[in-house]
């Protein structure tokens, strides 16, 4: 019977709790902050930081699908008609580029915020706010580069180029107006008296906005060279 | 250190939370936060789907066998489709997708993985709950929004989709002209199913979120049980199927409303009608979809896994061989269930080298499969089994997974399966490997739960009778279907009117006539179910001697799990044949030391 048992655990002295670097306590989802600074200093993996990456994953694999249809789509056609990408692209390339770096410096000066370095909390906010304005702009410039193709008469159904450029650019349009969403909270919730802006809450939010950056250059290269 | 020794240690470390249940009905039970009331809404809607999709094939196979009986009401479901009760070839292919898709979506999904694992991976983990909360309750409701577009099918103008649940382009794609369904019906078709994805990929992401970050003191990821292993690697494999699939559907319902031309050649004449389209690829739909579709079927059958090891385990009283060799067998099918979507795909217009391609990985990926079935069995050799009703149907899990299994091996060899593909042959593969042995799990799952969800017992004695009458009876129904293949009947065929078909008609009846009779004894399931929850014998908290986290809890459980406190670890989940204080097995949570 006993050779069937794998032995338990237990060898040393004190019963272990924590092995290794897993399992270290599920307390970090717990409780809203309450204004404490304290919990703003806290390095441990929480749950929105997390949850952002396995998030992204699943946009890259989107994209991913969509960027292999697109080379599938082209190999088998014979509609292929290269499309003139509207030059506002490059315009808007730039402002959400700009916009990922107004988001970086507003997240290191939350972060000295919070670490009681800079009392001052208007400049983390002016430099958000300033993140919110190119993320709109960014997609009024989208808007702009899609009349403009309309002008041309290219329309999502006119050929497959144009088909790929409204899928692409509206999808990731989309996913930016996202994390516009969470910029106006971590914005709202900075406003508040009472600071209670988790650290990990401004991380996943500024980690999805490069991301949206970076993503944004990935699609811009594909429709460049492909469409 | 002596032989049972308590020591002066914390089972719960300090208090570190605590907050007030929702009140009211709404909050509590409708858009609820919780997630063990997630996960029983999940299987609610599953056990729904479940039964529909079980009418739907039941129809089908009445049709079959007795093509002009009327059948009472199905005139009143679709005059058009069932004029008098006797339905048309084209609704038997409506009937056709919506169980399909009913069964690979909303039943085998949701069932082992949703609502399961909503239930049992945060408590299993020792967490309070799932770490979006809020995403969690939004899957769910997403789930059954995606639902009931579906079921929104049967009453729009010609009825369902007939393009079968894989809804192959073009038919899929061109709209009305393509037949009866596939106007409004097919849109309505990609519309739930983009709905769906984008649930499945929120449950998902919460599932991975939770296993990383939530653990307890001490729940280090080797001391996680069998099945929540299977649960956060399901969510791993689904995450990456569900964000595919999320834009194929996108692109066919902008073929369908938009005119774009993704999925559809040019040159298209359908119903006498030349397409206005151009340059599209059908076979891209293909690949798309069936790169999400393969994994899908490791989705329905890994949660199973875990459930069934885990009471297998618990039954057997002594760990499997190895709880290690399981874990990385079930990492090793998840990685690999995405380099063999081809096979699905050998009939469609392949490159012969690209079929050796798929080949390969496909029989590649039977070997960890193997390895888990050897494993289970070597375990189960000499043990002393518990004979439970979780844990025969564990059993069956085996048995299923292991008879549907086998044809995979024929199957995965592109020359036979360019005969087998189009017929009944692969039909009872995926019911058996898949889909029954699937469901075997959910009924052990269900079984072996029962008492913590709800606090009472179910009847065991039904329990055993309801195993025996569906093992038989799936015996009954699938096995003839591998037969019928061979014999070269082929599938979604709505009559057999060939001459080479007609001799195998009498094995169709028999097959319906057992297919009746099981589902009839589902009867006896749904039955204990209801009964048990309302007067069932009270449950004890530990009823099966279990030794993971959620039974150390009331049953059924508090609002917030562990009363507000953190449960600290000390074992590996599986400590049974020990001598303890308690018997012989050792909770995860006990501090207690003992030799084997």
């Amino acid at each position: 019977m006993a050779t069937t048992i794998q032995p338990p655990e237990t060898e040393s002295k004190e019963p272990r709790l924590d092995d290794g670097n897993s399992g270290g306590g599920g307390l970090r989802n717990l409780g809203p902050t309450d204004g404490n600074l304290k919990v703003l200093d806290d390095f441990s993996p929480e749950p929105s930081r997390t949850g952002v990456w396995v998030g992204l994953a699943a946009i890259t694999m989107s994209f991913a699908a969509l960027t292999s249809a697109l080379i599938v789509r082209q190999s088998t056609a014979n509609d292929w008609h290269h499309l003139t990408i509207p030059s506002i692209v490059f315009f808007n390339t730039v402002v959400l580029l700009a916009s990922s770096v107004a988001l970086e410096i507003a997240r290191r000066r939350i972060a000295e915020f919070a670490r009681g370095k800079n009392p001052n909390r208007t400049t983390p906010l002016v430099w958000l706010t300033v993140t919110l304005l190119l993320g709109f702009v960014f997609v009024a410039g989208q808007y702009v580069a899609w009349r403009q193709l309309r002008a041309e008469g290219l329309y999502l159904a006119s050929n497959p180029n144009s088909s790929f450029f409204y899928v692409l650019t509206a999808i990731h349009a989309l996913h930016v107006l996202g994390g516009l969403a969470g910029l106006i909270r971590v914005t709202y919730i900075l406003r508040r008296p009472v600071l209670s802006l988790r650290r990990s809450t401004m991380d996943a939010t500024s980690y999805y906005w490069h991301f949206m950056g970076i993503l944004w250059v990935y699609v811009l290269l594909v429709i460049w060279i492909k469409l | 250190m002596s032989d049972g020794a308590v020591q002066a240690v914390p089972t719960t470390a300090d208090v570190v939370h605590h907050h007030q249940p929702p009140q009211g009905f709404i909050r509590k039970y409708v858009f609820s936060l919780d997630h063990k009331v997630i996960g029983k809404q999940y299987y609610a809607l599953a056990l729904v789907a479940v039964f529909t999709g079980m009418v739907l094939s039941w129809l089908m196979r009445i049709h079959l066998v007795w093509p002009n009986w009327p059948i009472p009401g199905l005139g009143l479901l679709s005059k058009a489709g069932a004029p008098g009760g006797v339905m048309t070839p084209e609704y038997y292919l409506s009937l056709l997708t919506m169980h399909g898709t009913l069964m690979v979506f909303f039943v085998l999904t949701n069932a082992p993985f949703a609502a399961f694992g909503n239930y049992f991976l945060p408590i299993q983990i020792g967490a309070e709950d799932m770490a979006f909360p809020r995403f969690n309750m939004m899957s769910f409701w997403t789930t059954f929004l995606a639902f009931c577009i579906l079921i929104a099918a049967f009453f729009v103008g010609d009825g369902p989709p007939i393009a079968g649940w894989t809804s192959y382009a073009p038919l899929s794609a061109v709209g009305a002209d393509a037949g009866p369904g596939q106007g409004f019906g097919q849109t309505l078709w990609g519309l739930s199913i983009f709905v769906f994805c984008i649930a499945s990929l929120l449950g998902s992401l919460n599932f991975i979120a939770t296993t990383l970050d939530l653990r307890t003191k001490g729940m280090t990821l080797s001391r996680m049980p069998i099945c929540t292993w299977a649960w956060f690697i399901t969510s791993c494999i689904a995450l990456l199927a569900f964000a595919v699939l999320l834009p194929a559907c996108l692109l066919l319902i902008l073929d369908r409303v938009a005119g774009t031309s993704f999925f559809i050649p040019a040159g298209l004449v359908i119903s006498d009608r030349l397409q206005p389209h151009s340059g599209g690829s059908p076979l891209l739909w293909q690949h798309l979809f069936w790169f999400f579709g393969h994994p899908e079927v490791y989705i329905a059958i890994l949660p199973a896994m875990g459930i069934v090891s885990h009471i297998l385990i618990n039954s057997m009283r002594r760990p499997l061989l190895s709880h290690r060799v399981i874990i990385y067998c079930m990492m090793g099918i998840g990685f690999l269930s995405y380099m063999v979507w081809g096979h699905h795909m050998f009939v469609s217009g392949m490159n012969p080298f690209s079929s050796l391609m798929f080949s390969f990985p496909t029989l590649v990926i039977t070997i960890p499969a193997t390895i888990m079935t050897l494993i289970w069995l070597g375990s189960l050799y000499g043990s002393r089994l518990r004979i439970t009703a979780a844990s025969l149907f564990a059993l069956g899990f085996v048995s299923m997974f292991v008879s549907g299994g086998v044809s995979g091996f024929f199957l995965a060899q592109p020359s036979i399966d360019i005969y087998l593909h189009a017929t009944y042959f692969v039909v009872g593969h995926f019911h058996m490997v898949m889909g029954v042995a699937a469901i075997f799990g959910v009924f052990a799952g269900t079984y072996f739960w029962f008492p913590k969800m709800t606090g009472h017992m179910m009847n065991e004695s039904l329990g055993k009778l309801h195993f025996w009458l569906t093992f038989i009876g799936t015996y009954c129904i699938f096995m003839p279907f591998h037969y019928l293949g061979l014999a070269g009947n082929v599938r979604r065929y709505s009559a057999f009117v060939d001459d080479f078909l007609v001799p195998l008609i009498p094995v169709h009846r028999f097959i319906t006539i057992a297919a009746l009779c099981t589902g009839a004894a589902q009867l006896i399931f749904l039955y204990n179910l209801i009964h048990s929850r309302f007067r069932g014998a009270p449950a004890p908290d530990n009823p099966w001697e279990c030794t993971s986290l959620e039974w150390i809890m009331p049953s059924p459980p508090p609002f917030d799990n562990f009363g507000g406190k953190h449960v600290v670890v000390y074992h590996d989940p599986y400590q049974y044949g020990v001598k303890s204080s308690t018997g012989d097995y050792l909770m995860q949570n006990s501090p207690e030391q003992v030799e084997a």
